[in-house]
């Protein structure tokens, strides 16, 4: 009965008392327990907690009360953002026991919506990597191929999706972090525009370049989750107010095609993808058209300093973001530490993974004196650059398409040992998150070894609405997202 | 050593004053000193993962009001910059200040001098920032970290190096603590840490025709105004000294630190080079540029008031005081407030003056207050100073009647009554003890007579005697008017 529900049909199910909010904890508790331990999507999982949650609810429905807009649909939470049930690892050895006195705007919004939070999810350290290998607590796999990677940042959320152990989840995207794992598992991944969606209770990455945003099955899920977790928070003060832009009404509006849709591309940078991605987006683009649309060929010259100037803004933050977790405070201490000084370096040097200290170390460099002005200042203005080549593509068209990441799910391993080649993956990413537009990645296909593909629609700052629409086109039309993988326990 | 060294001082400040807002730079917790070590904290200044700053609206008018009283430039357009060091009383292992836009740059302070002219000192700059929590090294194998006062919101003001004597290196700490006092935006207590100042010192010295500038040192751990006078006094000698002994100048990288010692009176050195921090400062990620617009600068402005300075010239061209008095009178605002008070109630003001900052200084020292929050009206206060004007009461009548009505504001007359305080001016009552007087004591009067040595003594004697016969009733002035008669119509006077 709850096989194959979007989360919308549930809640409609449980609003209506077709299906109670505890069925649905359950069967969603149980799929973890069976399929968890061979996919290492959570991290924490709070049973007793949802069930209470679910129970809540049921009561409520039974009442007649009014329910949220999330009635009763068991959620995943990436456990980079704060909650207070258990802990927030970030996938990190030194916050491994760290239990947060809060939670996090969004947290505090989905409960309000009442939502069942299942529990926490994997990811790359500190969010940082593209294939959550970085996560120095667990592994997780790709629920298509249990020998690759999910991608990452958010590959916990992402393979939970995919592997049906949540009807909904929560990522962050700095890089990509939503959509390339989005992509590498089959369902929809939506990284809102930058002041959107509260960071508070998010733990920083990167903070110019974070931003909270759902992982669903597909686009419509997509809508309710932005439309619950979206709007003002007085303790963000990047987050936007409602007069600037006001969070419209995404679910009714979702089935709403455009009209005379008007889709920019960069020919150039369709063709670096690999072959199969590459014939997918084409393929994606010619459906697109024949709905209607209008493809629009733009130059985007600096799109690809993306990578450059993110791996240095990004790293740049993240040196100082980071320096927090010192032993000194709370998380991990170093029990081999004899003064401060050995607090700060043992507690660090132990409780780091590899690539944590890698960006540290190449963000405490960016800023360094003698060289703030050839790293950070060149790379802050090429990021401007890079917002002026989408100024000027938006100019023309109501979107950009393009690939999400320029292959499918590679093999654990298989770039770990070349940080580069890592960097790389996210060529396709970056530049939204340098520009602070939305993005989302809808499945649009599959390779020959039946791995997902993903198309990247982005559109200017705060236009949510439209994003969606347009990826809603796209997907009304086809059959992609409701796709699953085979699974044994 | 050298017979005498011509040479100039050259002083320049470094100020951190902290606001009297409500709650924290960047956070909700209130603001109050004291309280048991971290229970004045919240995720956002523990720097918990995940948590976020919001800038104090409150903190950024008081930072604008007070660099606009200090003449300086504001800036329309201020960021936040991340200044990154580790220790353990910063919860983030950053700072939240500004760097390169400080929301005010360029502007002057005036100060008076002792001689009672005015000297203007550069402002370079003042920006804000969150101050640091507090290590304690008191339980034995450990050490503590205290974060009640981390997030406090800092002034931090640098002034120009014009400072040319410890007294006016004092003289300008008192005076921007007179402004902030009556701008109200900070208690300014220097014991208490609400202003911390440093001192830059070095000098110029003038030998054989060249100039020599000696190491600039900062003087560290200053906790009362005496002691940044003096720790400037022993620096200049000390500097004076190593000069003469060693030749040492100033360079690239030789700038130390000195901690002021007050139980031993001395300059200890702390750190020998200013060690080359780097700092990697950069923009705030977490926080949005401040723009003010017009309206809000004016609104701010609004609040600014007369200064303490204008306010003491004023009060030299208006009521005729003294320099001294015009500055007693102005030290706090409230104060001054109450000395126009009274003398809108119709007190002299020299009078009223010298009332309020003699006994009613005393008094409120007594009381742990301020002359105004005595509990005695401007009105009754005045009336006071009338009855002493008058000669209805003596000075010492006029101190015991305001030590009475304190609190209670009492009618001054009434208490001169009921204590038998009030003066009798009734000539013919005064001479006829005066009469009485130099009957009784013919000793005394022979010695002026005959213009003895202890003439003059004899005189206040015999004044005494009258005053004491009239139960200390008799005025003064005219009890001396009648006997100084009486005795030059005494034969043997001339």
């Amino acid at each position: 009965m709850l096989e194959g529900l979007n989360a919308i049909q549930l809640r409609e199910n449980i609003r209506s008392g077709k299906i109670q909010s505890r069925q649905a904890a359950e069967y969603a508790l149980k799929r973890i327990e069976k399929l968890n331990p061979s996919i290492g999507a959570y991290l924490n999982v709070f049973a007793d907690k949802a069930m209470e949650q679910a129970r809540a609810i049921d009561a409520k429905v039974a009442a007649g009360k009014p329910v949220g807009l999330l009635a009763g649909v068991p959620i995943a939470v990436k456990d980079n953002i704060c909650y207070t049930e258990g802990t927030t690892t970030c996938g990190s050895k030194i916050l491994a026991n760290f239990r947060p006195p809060y939670n996090a705007h969004v947290v505090e919004k989905l409960l309000a919506a009442d939502a069942v939070i299942l529990g926490k999810t994997n990811l790359d350290e500190f969010a940082m990597g593209s294939s959550t290998e970085n996560s120095g607590l667990q592994k997780t796999v790709n629920p298509w191929d249990k020998s690759r990677v999910p991608g990452g940042s958010s590959g916990g959320s992402a393979a939970a999706m995919a592997a049906g152990l949540c009807f909904a989840a929560l990522g962050s995207d700095t890089g990509g972090s939503i959509r390339q794992p989005a992509s590498f598992c089959g369902i929809v991944g939506l990284k809102p525009t930058y002041g959107r969606v509260s960071r508070y209770g998010l733990v920083a990455y990167g903070s110019s370049l974070d931003q909270i945003g759902p992982l669903t099955t597909c686009v419509e899920d997509a809508a309710m989750m932005l439309q619950v977790i979206a709007g003002h928070d007085q303790r963000d003060s990047t987050s936007v107010d409602n007069q600037t832009a006001p969070v419209t009404d995404y679910l009714s509006q979702v089935e709403k095609p455009i009209d005379g849709l008007k889709i920019a591309i960069v020919p150039e940078l369709i063709d670096k993808a690999e072959a199969s991605v590459r014939n997918a987006v084409r393929a994606a683009l010619e459906l697109y058209k024949k709905l209607g649309a209008t493809l629009v060929e733009v130059q985007m010259p600096h799109f690809d300093y993306s990578i450059a100037a993110y791996y240095v803004i990004a790293t740049a933050e993240a040196s100082s973001n980071l320096a927090r977790y010192d032993g000194c405070h709370y998380g991990y201490r170093s029990p081999n530490a004899h003064d401060y000084i050995e607090v700060y370096s043992k507690s660090r040097a132990e409780g780091f993974g590899a690539e944590v200290k890698r960006r540290i170390m190449l963000g405490t460099f960016a800023l360094s004196s003698g060289y703030y002005d050839a790293y950070y200042l060149k790379a802050l203005k090429v990021r401007n650059l890079i917002r002026r080549d989408f100024t000027n593509a938006f100019a023309k068209a109501d979107c950009l398409m393009m690939p999400v990441a320029p292959s499918t799910a590679f093999k654990f391993g298989e770039k770990m040992d070349d940080p580069l080649q890592m960097y790389l993956a996210d060529v396709y990413t970056l530049a939204v998150n340098l520009t602070g537009v939305p993005g989302i990645s809808i499945p649009c296909g599959f390779d020959d070894k039946k791995l997902p593909i993903g198309l990247q629609i982005i559109s200017p700052a705060f236009s949510e609405d439209k994003l969606l629409r347009i990826g809603r086109m796209f997907e009304s039309k086809t059959d992609y997202h409701n796709q699953r993988p085979t699974l044994q326990g | 050593m050298a017979a005498k060294v011509d040479y100039k001082l050259i002083v320049g400040l470094e100020i951190h004053v902290h606001l009297a807002t409500k709650s924290k730079m960047f956070c909700g917790c209130e603001l109050v000193y004291g309280g048991s070590p971290n229970s004045r904290v919240c995720p956002v200044c523990l720097g918990m993962p995940g948590s976020l700053p919001v800038m104090n609206k409150q903190a950024y008018e008081f930072a604008v009001l007070t660099a606009t009283a200090l003449n300086c430039q504001i800036a329309r357009l201020t960021k936040w910059d991340r200044k990154n060091y580790y220790y353990p009383d910063l919860p983030k292992n950053y700072q939240i200040t500004q760097y390169d836009l400080p929301l005010s740059h360029d502007g002057f302070i005036e100060i008076p001098l002792e001689d009672g002219t005015i000297k203007r000192i550069g402002i370079i700059r003042a920006h804000l920032e969150e101050d640091a929590g507090k290590n304690t090294h008191e339980m034995g194998n450990f050490s503590a970290v205290d974060l009640n006062r981390a997030g406090a919101p800092l002034l931090e003001i640098v002034t120009a190096p014009d400072l040319n004597s410890p007294a006016e290196v004092r003289l300008m700490a008192q005076e921007l603590q007179r402004i902030v006092r009556y701008l109200g935006v900070s208690e300014a207590d220097m014991q208490k840490g609400h202003m911390r100042f440093e001192p830059n010192v070095n000098l110029h010295i003038y030998k054989e025709g060249q100039t020599y500038k000696t190491p600039i040192c900062e003087i560290k751990n200053l906790n009362s105004f005496r002691a940044i006078e003096r720790s400037v006094t022993y620096e200049v000698q000390r500097q004076l000294e190593e000069f003469l002994e060693t030749g040492k100048t100033m360079q690239m990288g030789n700038k130390r630190t000195y901690g002021w010692d007050d139980v031993h009176q001395v300059t200890v050195l702390q750190r020998e080079k200013e060690e080359s921090h780097d700092y990697r400062y950069f923009p705030e990620p977490d926080l949005v540029p401040v723009e003010l617009n017009d309206i809000w600068l004016e609104q701010i402005k609004s609040r600014l008031g007369e200064l303490p300075l204008q306010k003491q010239q004023r009060f030299i061209g208006q009521y005729g005081l003294s320099h001294y008095d015009a500055a007693v009178l102005t030290a706090d605002k409230a104060t001054a407030q109450y000395f126009e008070a009274v003398v809108q109630a119709g007190a002299d003001a020299k009078r009223a003056c010298n009332l309020i900052t003699q006994t009613g200084q005393k008094l409120a020292n007594q009381n742990n207050t301020t002359v105004d929050k005595l509990g005695i009206s401007p009105q009754n206060m005045a009336k006071l100073a009338q009855m002493t004007d008058k000669g209805q009461i003596s000075t010492s009548a006029a101190a015991q009647i305001m030590a009475a009505i304190v609190g209670k504001d009492t009618n001054p007359e009434q208490i001169a009554k009921a204590e038998n305080l009030l003066q009798t001016s009734d000539a013919g009552a005064i001479e006829a003890l005066v009469n009485q007087v130099l009957a009784e004591n013919a000793d005394a009067v022979k010695e002026i007579v005959s213009k003895g040595k202890k003439a003059q003594k004899a005189v206040g004697f015999l004044m005494g005697q009258i005053i004491q016969k009239s139960k200390g009733q008799a005025n003064p002035k005219i009890v001396s008017e009648i006997l100084n008669r009486k005795l030059a119509q005494l034969p043997g006077q001339s």
